[in-house]
């Protein structure tokens, strides 16, 4: 029996009990729909997550901060030569940076001596007071300390260029309208007035190019500003006067992202040693997409239940069907089928069933989630702009269907090898 | 006659159970079938005349005793070419049909040539040839378990003859059908054999049946215990 025929006889004999084979498929059904459903909010979220994450940093440098004191060893004893004030004042956007001491210069200079390091960049904070555009209405305004290193998620325009001598800003979604722009396509490549206040109480602006739209972020606020703008504005914030040491909550160090993950473990070892806490990117997603793994595998179990319970209901179908065409079995063993075929037949009938099942559940799920992500986005998730809650990948799709498909095929050889050792004359005879 | 004959089997025995339970089937049989001819093996139910046919048609394995089919020991053959020789050489028609309810008359005709790896196009070629020789043409499409009783048979004697065998065997072919439609069954198998010179092997215990047939071997517990010939072909 050619293997066309072997498919189109075991598709044909799947339709033969309707009944049967859509309640199997019914179990099926809600096994693919749950797994995908469940598969593509897991995606969804990790996907919303490592956009926001990557507008925290790039992924060729760790973002440094003291290591926080650790309570259960009691207070640290004062030492001038090591110890810096702690503000406790120090706004972070970083989570887990917030609440250690500051960096001083040496610090950064112990750092930039670390083997690896190829440079270390304090962060400055600069407290700006308002943005107006020529003269327009003018509204609070605040940088975020890190944007000089972060990929900011883009609605329109280009990243930030690092060495650029221009002033570069890139500006979050919301100010487009109020600044008057018609739309952020419109805004990117125009001038914007910055107002800041210096020590002695003097107002100056600086105008900065918008070089780009983000999207609202979660987790990083503010706008991003480039090296250049952060340094004039600071410059100005001075207003030349010297300030004492200068401290610094965070600072950013460069290294060579193209080595080994080993690599970049043993130099955040090495910084650890020094008493600094390094966190990579990754550091900072690992944590998140952990919590959401942990959450999706939760709900993943119980759609592999559910199909476990189908494929229960597959082998129970099958073998139905097995001890119902015994005849025929035995007819077409009789005509010479051998046993390896009659095997391969049932089987193939097992992996359509799972096929129809998965198929019809995958796209049911599709087309209601994406149906079910146009109303969550309108309404209860409109506070997380560029959140997909469902994110349909392809890979996952054909992941679940294939998945679904195996359960099905497995559950299909017991009575597959049953129909399959069926003697011939023992089937004919059979009532 | 001195051509080798289709099928010889010698000193068949075959016995089911075992201990107090142990039922002989067949006790030391010999049976040569020659080529072209018709055969009836007549007997009682439960005389053991169906396990020799089965056993012939390479569907069942004796206890002891050898099965030469066209002189060669078939016994010995691994089970891919002894399904092959069943495929190819053996047409099976059954007291209780054994059609695939539900699929046309033309699947069903021509399962063996699915079987066999025929394209589904040479298929429907043979399929209909035969299905028109046996005035079913026009029944090609219909469902299998439409047909009358006859039809029926009809359609089964199509799907043992689609592949071109070199035998028939014929369990109780006219069992469920009445006499008249019986009759036609019957005729339309004698044809085959001497139109086509197919052999025919028919397991009955309907003496009018075995009568026309060339040869009759009769079996009761287990032993054949005679033999006659038709007396024209007995000279």
């Amino acid at each position: 029996m050619k293997a066309t025929d072997l498919i189109g006889s075991a598709v044909r004999n799947t339709f033969r009990s309707k009944l049967r084979t859509t309640l199997t498929v019914l179990a099926l059904f809600i096994g693919a729909f749950t797994l995908t459903l469940t598969t593509a909010a897991g995606a969804g979220v990790t996907d919303y997550v490592t956009k926001q994450v990557a507008s925290l940093g790039t992924d060729d440098v760790f973002i440094i901060s003291r290591t926080a004191p650790t309570s259960t060893d009691g207070p640290v004893p004062y030492d001038p030569a090591t110890s810096s004030a702690s503000s406790g004042a120090e706004g972070t956007s970083l989570p887990g940076a917030g609440g250690s001491d500051p960096l001083t210069d040496a610090d950064l200079a112990e750092l930039a001596g670390i083997d690896g390091i190829l440079s270390v960049d304090p962060v400055q904070g600069i407290a700006i007071d308002f943005i107006e555009l020529d003269g327009g209405p003018q509204y609070e305004f605040s940088i975020n300390p890190t944007s000089s290193i972060t990929q900011a998620d883009l609605l329109a325009g280009k990243q930030l260029t690092q060495d650029s001598s221009t002033n570069e800003i890139v500006i979050p979604s919301n100010y487009v309208e109020s600044l008057g722009f018609a739309d952020v396509e419109d805004a990117v490549g125009s001038t914007v007035q910055l107002g800041l206040t210096d020590l002695l109480g003097e107002h100056h602006t600086v105008d900065a190019v918008v070089v780009g739209v983000s999207q609202d972020s979660l987790l990083a606020a503010g706008a991003g500003a480039n090296p250049a703008l952060v340094a004039e504005a600071a410059d100005l914030q001075s207003a030349r006067i010297d300030t004492g040491p200068a401290r610094y909550p965070l600072a950013v160090a460069y290294f060579d992202p193209s080595q080994s993950v080993a690599g970049i473990d043993a130099l955040q070892a090495e910084i650890s040693d020094a008493g600094f806490s390094a966190q990579t990117v990754q550091d900072q997603l690992g944590v998140i997409k952990t919590v959401i793994d942990g959450i999706v595998g939760v709900l993943n179990a119980f759609a592999i239940v559910a199909l476990i319970a189908a494929a229960f209901g597959i082998v129970n179908t099958l073998l139905m069907s097995v001890q119902e065409r015994t005849r025929e079995i035995g007819l077409m063993k009789a005509m010479g089928m051998r046993g390896g075929k009659v095997f391969s037949l049932f089987s193939l009938e097992a992996a359509f069933i799972g096929f129809l099942g998965s198929a019809i559940g995958v796209i049911t799920a599709v087309a209601i989630g994406t149906a079910l992500n146009s109303i969550l986005s309108a309404g209860p998730l409109s506070a997380l702009p560029g959140l997909e809650i469902l994110l349909f990948e392809p890979s996952a799709i054909i992941g679940v269907i294939t998945l679904i498909m195996a359960i099905a095929f497995v559950s299909g050889t017991l009575p597959a090898s049953r129909a399959a050792r069926k003697n011939p004359i023992d089937s004919l005879r059979y009532e | 006659m001195t051509s080798t004959p289709i099928i010889d089997a010698r000193n068949i025995s075959k016995a089911y159970g075992s201990g107090t339970g142990r039922f002989e089937a067949l006790r030391d049989v010999s049976l040569r079938v020659d080529q072209g001819e018709s055969v009836a093996i007549v007997g009682k139910s439960g005389s053991g005349k169906s396990t020799l046919m089965h056993i012939i048609a390479l569907l069942d394995v004796p206890d002891t005793g050898t099965v030469f089919f066209a002189g060669q020991d078939a016994l010995s053959l691994p089970a891919k070419q002894i399904s092959e020789v069943r495929n190819k050489e053996f047409g099976f028609v059954f007291q209780q049909f054994f059609l695939t309810p539900g699929a046309s008359v033309l699947d069903n005709v021509t399962l063996p040539l699915k079987i066999a790896g025929v394209s589904s196009k040479l298929r429907k070629e043979r399929g209909l040839a035969v299905l028109k020789q046996f005035e079913l043409a026009d029944k090609a499409s219909n469902r299998a378990t439409d047909l009358s009783g006859g039809q029926k048979q009809r359609v089964v004697i199509s799907r043992a003859v689609v592949n071109k065998p070199s035998v028939i065997f014929a369990d109780e072919p006219t069992g469920n059908l009445d006499s008249a439609t019986g009759k036609v069954v019957e005729d339309t198998l004698f044809d085959l054999n001497q139109d086509l010179g197919i052999t025919l092997v028919i397991v009955t215990h309907d003496e009018d049946l075995a009568a026309r047939c060339d040869r009759q071997v009769f079996v009761h517990d287990g032993v054949i215990v005679s033999e006659s010939r038709k007396p024209e072909h007995a000279a």
